[in-house]
């Protein structure tokens, strides 16, 4: 009865607004099948540790927190020369990025980063963290204070899929970008592109870059990208 | 610093690698070699020279051509130069125990192993004041032809690394790729990485502090006047009694074993079981296990260790401070004279070293913008853990050492 009617809204809804048509065609691909778990795949990843690389003054130092197993600094080692420093709360993660040849620190960023003196890296990486952690505008402050440049990425939950996915389901999506259940989600500060430019406006916080991805590839940030980037990276500073 | 590393496998502990299987180094020989004389004596902390000096140490696998490829290994309070194999000289030595295991680290150093002495030159010498080979206070002293008791000078970490260091100029190696100890073994490691930067690449430092908390000192400080009360201790000069100081060296070794465990894993060993043939006996005689397990430890101890070494090791333990040795009380200050790339490794139910302890030495490093890798292993086994997780300090070994020279 319920799944009916559901399927109704759908077709409904594609007759009446068709700019929706794709989303639903997606939406009725996902068949709720997403709602498990899926694999963080190494292409999730890929797209801004190209353009970190890119972005990165060769032979600069690098802190990288939330830098699982360490994969981000030992391709900026082995192409821009950096002198990196990980931190992981993940034990397993950890050693990883050690079997990597990768300094890593096993530390919750939520537990403090006050051992890290002010400014001592050029760059503090925030890779797919900030929505994970407890408290993210400590985090972020202590990116900024530890490094002289933050970049900091994130799955945008103002995302034309996420959306759709609440409106018409009704449950909390489950995207490639945001794969868990609500009850696993290690996200638990989801934000939209809008809601960290405006954090940015509130602090005082410098905008020196701004990307996103959709489809597969990059591009510097556009305002349309609050619904269509899948991802955003911001390239901060005080 | 949390989330630690789940133990996934329990320490049950394998059988030993035969001298003959691939995996192990073999038969051992311990050698000997003077390292200070009247002519060049050693300096020590504590004002004075001493001379001569011999140590005792061990070598495995073969010292590269260009002389690049040693790792130094630590030991820790008990231990001694016969870190992996099979002592042949056992009985030459009457050191008896080493006739049913191999050295205390096998499992970590031998081919193919974490430590692979296939690709390294692997080198651990018994330290200054102990009892197995290097000169100590059971040692002759030549000005008397008596062994020295407490006429020996107490000697500090800071002298134990200074001798080592002697031994890589006489085996002629200018840097070691790693030098790597637990518990006072690593601070070793820790006074090697800060008094010669130069002479090392990498440090592994695990299940130990810069320095011991308040806790370690009171406790030592039991354990030895347990000895020295010790009516048979005769100020030190036991050696040509007919008793020796076996319960108060007993009791010391007693409250050690105790700080090596954790409530768990005492719990776990012994819970509150009662001898065989248990039930309470209404009596003072042993009747828990783990009563049993502690008279027997104290037993074995005392046959095989010197009581006046446990007093200037312990000693030597409790001094170590390289935040007042270096950085004027700040430790992050000692740390900016460290070079190379450091790992450090705590254990979660270490009481001894605790996680929060071993993380002032990783502050201070990151403080001084020096690369290091700490992880907090999750055990339930105490300060013992670093010998007995051996499947993750395996991995973390193998890791750091491939990864030296690799990256920045």
């Amino acid at each position: 009865m319920a799944e009916q009617t559901h399927r109704e809204l759908i077709e409904q809804l594609m007759r009446s607004r068709p700019h929706f048509a794709e989303a639903i065609a997606y939406l009725a691909s996902l068949d709720t099948g997403l709602h498990g778990e899926l694999d963080l795949s190494a292409e999730r990843r890929r797209w801004d540790h190209e353009l970190i690389t890119q972005l990165i003054a060769p032979g600069s130092s690098v802190l990288d927190i939330g830098c699982g197993d360490g994969e981000l600094l030992r391709k900026l080692h082995a192409e821009k020369q950096v002198r990196g420093q990980g931190v992981e709360k993940t034990a397993e993660l950890a050693v990883q990025a050690v079997e990597r040849g990768v300094p890593v620190i096993q530390l919750d960023v939520d537990q403090g980063l006050a051992g890290f003196p002010d400014a001592s890296f050029d760059y503090v990486v925030l890779e797919e963290t900030l929505q994970t952690v407890g408290q993210p505008a400590k985090v972020l402050g202590e990116v900024l204070r530890i490094g002289r440049e933050g970049i900091v990425s994130f799955p945008n939950f103002g995302n034309w899929w996420v959306r759709t996915q609440l409106l018409i389901e009704g449950r909390m999506p489950v995207t490639p970008k945001f794969p868990f259940t609500w009850h696993g989600t290690p996200n638990i500060h989801v934000l939209t592109v809008r809601d960290f430019e405006g954090w940015c406006e509130s602090a005082g916080v410098t905008v020196r870059a701004a990307y996103a991805y959709a489809d597969g590839q990059y591009h510097e940030l556009i305002p349309a990208d609050n619904v269509l980037a899948e991802e955003a990276l911001f390239v901060i500073s005080r | 610093m949390s989330d630690p590393v789940d133990a996934r496998t329990g320490p049950e502990r394998r059988e030993p690698d035969a001298p003959d299987s691939p995996r192990s180094v073999g038969w051992t020989r311990p050698q000997h070699v003077r390292l200070a004389d009247a002519e060049n004596p050693l300096p020590l902390d504590g004002g004075g020279l001493l001379a001569p000096v011999d140590v005792e140490f061990e070598t495995y696998g073969e010292l590269s051509p260009a002389r690049d490829n040693a790792i130094l290994i630590f030991h820790a309070l008990s231990g001694d130069a016969h870190v992996a194999g099979w002592d042949e000289t056992w009985r030459e030595y009457g050191r008896n125990w080493r006739s049913k295991r191999p050295g205390w680290w096998d499992e970590m150093v031998g081919p193919g192993k974490a430590f692979d002495t296939d690709r390294y030159f692997v080198i651990c010498a018994n330290g200054l004041g102990s009892c197995y080979g290097t000169t100590g206070p059971s040692s002759t002293d030549h000005e008397t032809g008596r062994p020295f008791g407490l006429r020996y000078p107490v000697v500090t970490v800071g002298d134990w690394v200074r001798l080592q260091v002697r031994l890589l100029d006489h085996l002629g190696i200018d840097k070691l790729v790693a030098a790597s100890g637990g518990s006072l073994g690593g601070q070793q490691a820790i006074e090697l990485g800060l008094a010669y930067p130069e002479r090392v690449e990498g440090l592994i430092v695990l299940a130990a502090a810069a320095r011991l908390s308040t806790q370690g000192l009171a406790f030592n400080y039991v354990a030895r006047h347990a000895i020295t009360n010790d009516p048979r201790f005769h100020g030190g000069d036991y050696y040509d009694q007919f008793e020796t100081p076996d319960g108060g060296l007993g009791i010391a070794r007693m409250i050690g074993h105790i700080t090596y465990l954790s409530e768990t894993s005492m719990w776990r060993k012994f819970a509150r079981r009662w001898q065989a043939g248990g039930g309470p006996g209404y009596s003072f005689d042993i009747e828990f296990e783990v009563e049993s397990y502690l008279n027997h430890q104290a037993e074995a101890f005392s046959e095989r260790f010197d009581a006046n070494s446990y007093l200037y090791i312990t000693k030597a333990a409790d001094y170590y401070d390289p935040a007042e040795r270096y950085g004027e009380g700040d430790l992050a200050t000692a740390c900016r004279r460290a070079r190379g790339k450091w790992l450090v490794a705590s254990f979660t139910s270490d009481w001894l070293y605790t996680p929060a302890a071993c993380q002032e030495l990783v502050h201070a490093l990151v403080a001084s913008g020096k690369p290091v890798s700490y992880i907090n292993i999750h055990s339930s086994y105490g300060h013992d853990a670093f010998l007995l997780e051996v499947e993750w300090v395996d991995r973390l070994v193998r890791g750091f050492l491939a990864g030296l020279g690799n990256h920045g």
